[in-house]
């Protein structure tokens, strides 16, 4: 029986944005199963009382003073763009009404 | 006397700065050498003549009107893939970057700039330096400039293989959970990981955010101090980046080593270790004993579990950070992308390799709902003893030993069918990573199929002085000599 | 039966910075598109954020005033979901430990005050703006309000009706504003409002399922949305009909609301620590150095005008409804204008003036000082109430100052006895008949007479002076 289902995996692609084709999918089933099945190592140490370790850093409040400087020329903000008409970013039509923030 | 191309950057810029030879001249051996055996070792997915030379003029005009250039004057200088060079491309080795040029220089680049460095190109690496052989990139396979049937290591692997193969000075990698300091072992030259926070990461592009850090890879361990010398210090674009002093590296090199208690840490000593390593680095450990150090055993019992901890922390931050490339900014668009979200599947499904797809998914799966904590946030906790462990450590001994990789190079496609086999080639790098420690890796002879072995050492944060220190001293008194690689 | 209502709000507010929250991009709205961007705030290869300095510290002096507790450690972290108006394809946001939280927010409602919970304030980045304007099936995204600097207010699900929600949202906007941490204006949207709203039969104690009403355009347009959706959601429940989790959509022409897209299931946002940028300490000290800067907010302002200025509730309402007026008051007041004639001036002839000419009362010609002197030239009898109003036209006008003025227009009031006695005379002469009928017993008629002597000083004669010397003129 493998760490991860066949569901778990179409499902975790969907979230990463990549397709998958049959083979890619039991490959990965396999080979994610495994490499989980090894971290489960980790449930031999007891953390109950031990902090995470969020930040690699022990440094607080690192800032920049809010001073408003020099932006990207457009040509060069757009220059690597697949696709852009001299203003915009172009994507293919956006049908979905989902807002950020 | 030796050919330009095989002297190291601070004989070449005394030479530069001292007029007896132009960094012209410099920068051109260095180009014939690239053109004479980089077809053998591919190393370079990019050369830069023109830019190159160009660079060397400038220096060789600021010399001519009475100014310093620098302390890497006219040395020529290689550069991993995955730094941002606004000359030439940055592709991190793969199809979604082709062609895609930084707007910006990273922070380091404009720092060996201006201390007279001459860039001469680009490296390869694994795909966006997840790998441990460089059979990851997408552009070409490096060969180990020892055996060209066998692996540079990796990431790093161009960048190891080229200061091997003298077609630079110093170069540049980036280490995550070992791609300096394991491709320089497999290469046979000086590879430092900085301590985390030590040199700016503004313009490395990341893979894992807490864990990357830039490192030059260099002949000897004058070259690393001084190449550290420039790329130290606190960067106002770099959040992580350390207020801290920089010391003059080259200072530490004083080969005196007495009193100096060096740690042997015993989960790295284990059977696990082959034979002819293991005897490479007890040798090692002999010729500083011999120099005054003292040799106490440590314990670092939570190192077994490293392994499992980098791979859920470095894949979780990759899955964040790769998501970037989607198609719409730069890079590669899949032409066939009807709406968004066609868009984003087929562009990352086509144009990002199997390694980089495998730990994006293993990465988005540990975050995800319902694994976050028996994943990420163990981890990041396991993650912490480890730290303390070594913080434990340091109260007894100054400076860590141990070997780099468990083996020398393989060949190629050994490892490619399992990737925790493969994984398992960073054993002794990667938890300098997670304890954000300096390590470096130097030569410590050759084994009996030819190929380089390596040993590894490590100190407390910000503490590359004694790294540095207690490596030069080997290197000084080992008295062994790899010679140079059997290539063209 | 009868229903309950139970509505939350969500509000993003852009805090005024001058550079982005991660880079120095200006913040600037209208710049054409894709100009005020950088590698950073593009989410280009190798870029990393740096905090905005001045971002924390107004988005504590915003939670202060919303009563909330200051986190004293908190930290950023990445919610990640795909979208083009993402650079990054993740957001820097806030999740588990905001910066602000547990607050209240005090609004009135009919003459009743209310306590709205304010579950969290935290900071995130804004998103790119999406174009769907270009036509042949592709959309544009510029990014210049990507990493523009947002506070995200949540409150409790305290409010119960569309009244409640339009004074919420009155309230924190005015206390933003008095804060000066943002302009909270919502066509540049530098302040947007989503309501969740359930209803459930009165007396239950269990909530109904919620929907979420989003990119609305006005606060009375939350108002009227959140007003049909209950009445929406009533209709459905008492039609046996269940009401589905959804975004739902304003249809301002139309009125109503409109489903915009189901939650198919709830989004998987893989928060996780931002490991590019350090933890926010906002030590005792730092907290209080905040709390020492902040104004004096609408309410204490109020019950001060009142007690200070002897103001009426309404006047003092009025009066610091926003900073800027109320600064102006007291500016007058300090400049030697009565209080309540300074307040007089402003609810009714300045006001109307500045709806006339569509501009704030920080934008006006006429200084608070200016009004002042006006006033005391209305007291001092130098000029009429009446040419008080001309005068304050010409200033608002010209912006000149009120003495040049009525020196110009040789508006001095005609106190001099000798030259009203003079006036009164002649139109007496030229108005016999009304003489009559006044010493016929109509006294009626006197009104008409002093309108005669007005008129022929050109309204400068003073009006109480007038009166008293027809009566004294007219029983000779
Ligand atoms: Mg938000
Ligand atoms: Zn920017």
């Amino acid at each position: 029986m493998s760490k991860i289902t066949r569901e778990q995996v179409e499902y975790v692609a969907g979230l990463a944005q990549l397709e998958l084709d049959d083979a890619a999918k039991a490959r990965l089933q396999q080979e994610m199963g495994e490499i989980l099945s090894y971290m489960d190592k980790l449930n031999e140490l007891d953390t109950s009382n031990v902090e995470p370790m969020m930040h690699a850093m022990e440094m607080t409040n690192v800032f920049r003073e809010d001073c408003a400087g020099e932006s990207l020329a457009r040509e060069a903000a757009l220059r690597d763009a697949p696709q852009q008409d001299g203003e915009y970013f172009i994507v293919p039509k956006i049908l979905d009404t989902e807002g950020g923030a | 006397m030796a050919a330009w191309h095989e002297k190291t950057a601070h004989e070449i810029s005394s030479a530069v700065r001292g007029k007896q030879v132009s960094a012209v001249e410099v920068a051109t051996s260095f180009l014939d050498r690239i053109a004479a055996v980089d077809g053998n070792v591919d190393a370079y997915t990019q050369v830069w003549p023109e830019y190159a030379l160009a660079q060397a003029q400038a220096v060789d005009a600021k010399i001519a009107r009475g100014e310093d250039p620098g302390i890497l004057s006219g040395a020529p200088i290689g550069i991993k893939e995955v730094i941002c060079t606004e000359q030439g491309y940055t592709t991190c080795s793969s199809k979604i970057l082709e062609g895609y040029q930084s707007p910006y220089d990273a922070t380091i680049i404009k720092k060996l700039a201006a201390a007279g460095a001459v860039f001469l190109g680009k490296l390869n690496m694994d795909e966006f330096a997840m790998g441990s052989s460089t059979e990851n990139s997408a552009i070409k396979t490096t060969k180990n400039p020892w055996n060209l049937k066998c692996v540079p290591g990796g990431s790093s692997g161009g960048s190891a293989a080229a200061v091997s193969a003298d077609m630079c000075t110093i170069s540049l990698g980036s280490d995550t959970g070992g791609s300096i300091r394991q491709p320089a072992c497999l290469c046979g030259c000086v590879g430092v990981k900085p301590t985390y926070g030590r040199v700016s990461r503004f313009g490395l592009v990341a893979f894992a955010s807490s864990l990357d850090q830039i490192g030059p890879f260099s002949k000897d361990v004058e070259d690393a101090a001084l190449a550290l010398n420039v790329l130290c210090g606190k960067d106002p674009m770099d959040a992580t980046s350390a207020d801290l002093p920089v010391p003059d590296f080259t200072q530490a090199l004083t080969g005196d080593i007495k009193g100096l208690r060096l740690g042997m840490p015993k989960q790295c000593f284990t059977e696990a270790l082959g034979a002819e390593m293991r005897e490479k680095v007890m040798a090692a450990i002999e010729v500083l004993k011999k120099q005054g150090a003292e040799v106490v055993e440590v314990s670092l019992p939570a190192l077994d579990y490293a392994l499992a901890v980098y791979y859920i922390i470095c894949t979780a931050e990759a899955s964040a950070n790769l998501a970037r490339f989607d198609g719409v900014r730069y890079g590669f668009r899949h032409p066939e992308a009807k709406d968004v979200r066609e868009m984003y599947v087929k562009t990352k499904s086509a144009a990002f390799g199997p390694e980089v797809q495998r730990r994006i998914m293993l990465g988005t799966y540990v975050l995800s709902s319902g694994y976050y904590d028996a994943y990420y946030l163990k981890a990041q906790k396991v993650r912490r003893l480890i730290k303390e462990d070594f913080d434990r450590a340091f109260t007894q001994c100054d400076a860590i030993v141990t070997p780099t990789s468990p083996t020398p190079a393989f060949e190629f496609g050994s490892k490619t069918a399992d990737p925790l086999e493969m994984y398992l080639s960073d054993i002794y790098t990667i938890a300098t990573n997670l304890a954000t420690l300096p390590g470096l890796s130097l030569p410590c002879g050759l084994c009996a199929s030819g190929l380089p072995a390596g040993v590894q050492f490590m100190t407390k944060p910000f503490d590359e002085s004694t790294l540095l220190r207690v490596a030069h001293c080997y290197e000084k008194n080992s008295g062994i000599t790899l010679g140079k690689p059997p290539i063209a | 039966m009868e229903y309950e209502a139970v509505i939350g709000m969500e509000v993003h507010v852009e805090i005024n910075t001058h550079s982005k929250i991660f880079c120095a991009c200006s913040t600037a709205f209208n710049a054409p598109a894709n100009t005020n961007v950088c590698p950073i705030c593009l989410g280009m290869p190798g870029v990393l954020p740096v905090l905005n300095r001045e971002m924390v510290n107004k988005s504590v002096a915003a939670g202060l005033a919303l009563n909330c507790t200051i986190s004293r450690w908190s930290k950023m972290d990445r919610k990640n979901y795909f979208y083009p108006d993402m650079a990054k394809n993740y957001q820097i946001s806030q999740y588990d430990l905001p910066l602000c939280y547990k607050g209240r927010l005090d609004i009135e409602v009919d003459g009743q005050v209310k306590s709205i919970g304010i579950t969290r304030a935290h900071m995130e980045e804004d998103t790119a703006r999406n174009t769907h304007t270009l036509g042949g099936g592709i959309s544009g995204v510029d990014f210049n309000r990507s990493g523009v600097p947002l506070l995200e207010i949540v409150t409790e699900p305290d409010l119960r009706s569309a009244q409640d929600a339009y004074a919420y949202l009155t309230t924190l906007k005015q206390i933003l504003q008095y804060l000066d941490v943002s302009d909270c204006n919502m066509e540049e949207g530098s302040l947007r409002a989503e309501a969740n709203i359930s209803v459930h039969p009165k007396g239950s104690k269990e909530f109904g399922t919620k929907t979420e009403v989003k990119n609305v355009a006005s606060f009375s347009g939350v108002a009227k949305a959140i007003e049909f959706e209950i009445a929406r959601q009533i209709e459905v429940l008492e039609s046996g009909g269940k009401i589905s989790q959804e975004t739902r959509g304003w249809d301002a022409n139309r009125g109503i609301t409109f489903s915009q897209r189901s939650k198919e299931s709830a989004h998987d946002y893989r928060y996780f620590p931002e490991p590019d940028l350090m933890p926010i300490v906002v030590d005792e000290a730092w907290e209080q150095r905040i709390r020492k800067s902040l104004p004096e907010l609408p309410l204490a302002k109020k019950r001060r005008f009142k007690e200070q200025y002897g103001l009426s509730d309404y006047d003092a309402t009025v009066l610091t409804s926003t900073r800027a007026m109320a600064d102006y008051l007291e500016a007058a007041v300090q400049a030697g204008a009565d209080a309540k004639k300074a307040a007089n001036w402003i609810m009714g002839d300045l006001q109307a003036l500045l709806t006339d000419a569509k501009q704030e009362i920080q934008e006006c010609k006429v200084p608070p000082a200016g009004l002042a002197e006006m006033i005391q030239l209305i007291e001092s009898g130098t000029i009429s109430g009446k040419i008080g109003k001309d005068v304050l036209v010409e200033m608002f006008a010209s912006g000149k100052g009120p003495k040049a003025i009525v020196e110009e227009k040789g508006l001095v009031q005609i106190t001099d006895e000798g030259a009203l006695v003079a006036i009164v005379r002649k139109v007496l002469a030229d108005n016999p008949q009304q003489v009559e009928q006044f010493k016929a017993g109509k006294d009626r008629v006197i009104g008409f007479l002093v309108g005669q002597v007005m008129k022929a000083s050109r309204g400068k004669a003073n009006p109480e002076k007038v009166n008293e010397i027809l009566r004294k003129e007219l029983s000779a």
